[in-house]
Formats: C-alpha cells, structure tokens, sequence
C-alpha cells in the first residue's frame, strides 16, 4: 500500500491510500481523514473519506496548498497505527432483482454500454463466470456488505462485499455515463454494488431495485427522522431478495409510515474478519435476524 | 411583498453560495455557477454579496413586484425591461410595486443573476437557500422556480443607477480559455494524450448543466498500459471509486471531458486528469453549448495568481460601489 498525494485544482488536496480496494484502505483513509478533522488546520471546509483515498477542501488564501500539503502528510502516522475496528450497525436492504423499471432504464442506455446486446444483469454474469444470472444474483445477495463511502449524489452508499478477493464480484462502469437512473436502483461499478439514493445520472450497471429510501430531504420517512442521510461509512447491510408483492407491500409500508428496517448493532474487527470471514460473517446474520 | 412569477424561464433556480459541509454525504456546495456575477449584483442593490438571487440560464424569467425594490442583473448579456422599457445590465434600477420585469433573448454568455434587495426569503434548507433539484434542497420545494409561484424577498431599498464599470464586468472569451492544474489521476494519460488535451480545441455539449460541463471534439485521450488495479473495473478510465474535486475533469472512456461544477457528485469511478482552477469556474457557468473552448495548462503558482486577480476583480467592484 503506497499513499500518493496530488492536488485538485487550488482547492483541493486528494490522498490516496491505495490504488486497489482492500478493507485496509479503508480503515487507514477512514483514520486519516479523521486525524485531519481533528487536527483542525486553518482553512479546511470540508473533508470527504472515499473507499480507498479520501479529499480535503480548503481555502488556499487562509493556508498555502503547499504548507496544507505538508500539514496533511505529517498525518500519515497516525493512520498507521490506529484501530481497524469500530462498533456499527447490520441492515437488512429488501432488493426486487430485475424489476420492470431498471429494465427499462437499462434498455433504454444500451447505446452506452460494453454489450449492447445483453442487459447488465447477463454481462455482469457471464463476466464473472457464472452460469446462469440467478446464479449471479445469488452470489450478489448471500454474503454481506461493508458501507466503505457514502457520496455520489445524496446519501448514495457505495459497498464492499465481505468474501475473500477471488470471490469478489467486478464489472466496468458504463461506457459513457447514463443520465438518468431510476430512484433506488441497486448498482454496480467496479467490485463496488451502491443505492442510487435519488433519480439522476449515473454510470454503474443496473441489478435491481429497492422500496426503501435511504435519503429524504423532508425527513417524513419514519426512520429518517433524525437527518436525511440514512448511511454513514462503516454500516453492513445484507441485501434480501424480494418479489414484486412483497416490494409493493413494503412500499406502502413506508407510505404509511410503519415500515422499520431490520437493525442490528455490531461490532466489526479487521483482523478477526480476516482470520475468519465465514465466522465473522455467521455472526453478524445472527445479530440481524436475533433483530 | 412578494415575486409572482409570470414565467419561469428555462430553468431558473435559486442560488446563493452555496451550502458547504456536506460533500461527504453527497450533497455538493451549489450555489452561483457565476459566483462573481452574483456578488456583483448583490452588491449593486446594497445586499450581503451572498444574498440569494435567481440564476436563470438561456432564458429569462418574467416576474411581478408587488413592493418596490431595487433590482439588478449581471453576468450573461441578455436584454431587460421594466413594463417593456430598456433597462441597463450591470447597473441597478428600481422597479415599482405592480411593474414587471421580463427579458429578451440571450446575446453571449449562460447564465443571469437577479438580484432584489433585501434579497431571496425562502427557507433555508442546510444553511443554504440554493436550490439542488437532485437533493430537492432549496429553492421552491427544492425544484426551480415554476409559474405561479410566489417568492418572499426581504424587502428594502437600495440605490439605483449604480454600476459596475465596463473592464470589471467579467466573461468568457470565445473561444474561452479555461486553466487547467495537472493532477489528481493525471499519470493515467500517455505524454502525447497530456498534450493533445491541451493543444485541441474542444466545444461545449448540448450536455451542459450545474453538475457539469460536457465538451467534445478533441482527440480520444490514450491511457498509460497497465493491469487494472482490483476493485476498479477494467476500462483503462476507471478507478477505484474515490472522491471527485469541484472543477475536476474526467474523461470516461478517454472520450468526452466532463467538468465537474457547483452541484457535483462528489465522487466516482472514473479517472480525473486536474482540475479548472477555482478563478475560472465562474466563467464555465457562462459558457454555451458548441462555444469553443482551449484549456490552458497552469501550475500552482499560476492558479494562486488567477486567484487573486479574480478577488482583486470583486475588490476593485467594491470600492467603485463605495
């Protein structure tokens, strides 16, 4: 893991931790990211952990981009010896797989993607050597995610699914990048899936769909009551294949006020899950369906 | 004392400048494309430089008074009256309760900025009241302003018949120069790719909005060889998702630049080369589909230069205001 900085414009300064995805990233840019909230440096407006890198907006007439660039890297330490674990939460996301209005949308940007011939779902699942799309969509659900960036657009959670590498599921993004994408598609991008929190552009392949809004301006949403966003980097989530019935039941529910995700706290450990990820993962289901 | 909007425009939103501290979550500053425009209006009617006004793009609204106020409009060069009488852009008018002001079409430029005294008097949605239709924060039930609808102002008076001189009425050229800091993924691109993105000339796309500036006919940009780094997808333009600079330019596919701008995502996975230095984001906010643009290669230095002219642009409107 080699940490390379560079700058975004005059504004901006872009660490990052890794090329490749891993866990490890994660946690160090999470640590770092954090020691330079805490460091409070003169002049940063805001501070956005990434996967695997994260960003630093600051005001270059308050602190010289070069004078920011070496207070950011005296930090580097101090992600290197911090704790990868944290105390979190297990949510379980109902998905409706190859619903009618992902299928549209797909259908409707094939011009942009790699096999105009198939839907995302067929080319995600023969690019990853699995016989059949339930098959894929299988592989997609059965095993949890780790929320390792929330952005995008509003609230949008990217994950990371908790198996070893060589059972990582990895597709490109569009060729081109969509513009539109319907409310609550569950995403594809890289070994990234992701909730596309509200209706817009978008370049992720397209599996699915959820009845459960994650981001609500309004703050009507019974379980978003506190702030809008409903993710924070760090939640696990399961995703639980629905039909048709049970997503509209669910999305009256919601209407009506009385729907609650299944929620579980948990604590997560880096090391113990790279022991022993079948245990660690055994575990965190029995904490989600004990909820 | 309300606005009654008589016509909304095209597309014409609320701005301030914007909402800072919550990229993080996705939900990108926004405000002003024209930040110096919107200062330069506010401050012709006597407002906090970061006031809410409407920015309208291409076309603009016609809105009713029902108080007095003192009104003014900078940035793009679009025709203006009051009850059908001319009206000067860059300076400010009073218009009276019952008067309407409508506009004509656009000349050169994007984008207006509608300033009222007293200024915009929404609510407020994170501390700002721009809007941000994809978040629905702001604005009008945090969509643009529609007919019908009836805009709260602060009221007040300010001074009519201020102008902003000539020389400090800021623009794009055509074709426009846009600086451009080398870096964020930059090494992705072949030394002969770095170069043709500078040396070709590229036009704005009909894709073209507050998220961001779409441009195309330049050369398809060739990426360095190498094995895709797990986790990011194999097309030589991805990257592990990571988070995205306001004004940083990414080329999917190696094909058409996007310039990412006040209302950006703010992150992704596809490759950056740099960013628009912050001197010349105001001026994309000005820019129309097919004009030309050059983007020019700046280094630091150069950028914190551009900077500082941009500020001592805004001072110099100061001080001729005093």
């Amino acid at each position: 893991m080699k940490t390379r900085y560079t700058f975004g414009g005059d504004e901006h300064i872009y660490v990052e931790m890794d090329e490749e995805m891993s866990l490890d990233a994660f946690f160090k840019s999470l640590s770092m990211s954090n020691a330079v909230r805490d460091a409070d440096i003169p002049g940063v407006t805001e501070i956005c952990p990434a996967n695997a890198s994260f960003q630093v907006k600051f005001d270059p007439d308050v602190t010289h981009p070069d004078e920011m660039l070496r207070r950011v890297q005296e930090l580097e330490h101090k992600a290197e010896s911090a704790e990868k674990r944290m105390t979190t939460r297990i949510i379980e996301i109902p998905v409706y797989y190859q619903d009618p209005w992902t299928h549209d949308c797909v259908m409707r940007f094939r011009e942009r993607h790699q096999d105009p011939e198939g839907t995302d779902l067929s080319y995600a699942a023969r690019i990853n050597g699995y016989d059949s799309v339930e098959a894929f969509i299988e592989a997609h659900h059965s095993q949890p995610w780790f929320v390792s960036m929330v952005g995008f657009v509003a609230g949008l959670p990217f994950l990371y699914q908790l198996v070893d590498r060589d059972k990582q599921l990895e597709v490109p993004k569009y060729l081109s990048p969509r513009t539109d994408t319907p409310k609550h598609t569950v995403g594809y991008g890289g070994c990234f899936s992701c909730i596309y929190s509200v209706r817009g552009a978008g370049g992720y392949q397209m599996f699915g769909i959820t009845p459960m809004p994650i981001y609500d301006p309004e703050q009507k949403t019974s379980y978003l009551k506190d702030f809008m966003v409903f993710f924070r980097p760090g939640d696990i989530v399961k995703w639980k294949p629905i039909d048709r019935a049970e997503y509209d039941r669910i999305e009256a529910a919601v209407a009506d006020g009385s729907y609650a995700p299944r929620i579980a706290e948990v604590d997560f450990d880096l090391e113990a899950f790279n022991a022993d990820m079948e245990g660690t993962n055994a575990k965190l289901m029995e904490a989600l369906n004990a909820a | 004392m309300p606005l009654k909007i008589i016509k909304p425009g095209l597309s014409t939103t609320i701005q301030d400048l914007g909402r800072p501290g919550y990229f993080h979550l996705g939900i990108p500053i926004g405000g002003a494309m024209d930040r110096y425009a919107l200062r330069a209006a506010n401050m012709l009617v006597g407002n906090d430089e970061g006031a809410a006004g409407l920015e309208a793009v291409f076309m603009g609204p016609e809105i009713e008074f029902t108080e007095d106020a003192t009104v003014a409009v900078c940035g793009a060069d679009m025709p203006m009256m009051v009850d059908g009488e001319a009206v000067e852009p860059w300076t400010s008018f009073d218009v009276k309760s019952g008067q309407t002001l409508s506009f004509g079409f656009l000349k050169t430029g994007a984008r207006i900025y509608i300033a009222v005294s007293g200024g915009i008097a929404t609510p407020p949605d994170l501390g700002s009241r721009s809007t941000y239709p994809i978040g629905s924060l702001g604005g009008v039930e945090g969509r643009p302003i529609a007919e019908g609808d009836v805009i709260p102002i602060g009221g007040g008076a300010g001074k009519a018949g201020r102008s902003v001189p000539a020389e400090l009425r800021r623009g794009p050229g055509n074709p426009a120069q846009l600086r451009v800091l080398p870096g964020l993924y930059w090494n992705r691109l072949t030394d002969a790719a770095g170069e043709g993105f500078f040396e070709d000339t590229w036009t704005v796309a009909p894709e073209a909005d507050r998220m961001g500036y779409r441009f195309r006919g330049g050369r398809h940009l060739e990426f360095v060889d190498r094995e895709q780094p797990f986790g990011a997808g194999a097309d030589p333009s991805n990257i592990v998702d990571g988070c995205y600079s306001y004004g940083s330019i990414q080329v999917p596919g190696g094909t058409e630049p996007i310039v990412l701008h006040r209302d950006a995502v703010s992150g992704g996975g596809y490759f950056t080369l740099g960013a628009i230095i912050s001197a010349d984001m105001d001026l994309i906010g000005q820019l129309q589909p097919n004009t030309p643009v050059n983007f020019v290669k700046v280094d630091m230095e150069q950028s914190l230069a551009a900077r500082a002219e941009r500020k001592a642009g805004l001072q110099k409107i100061r001080d001729a205001l005093a």
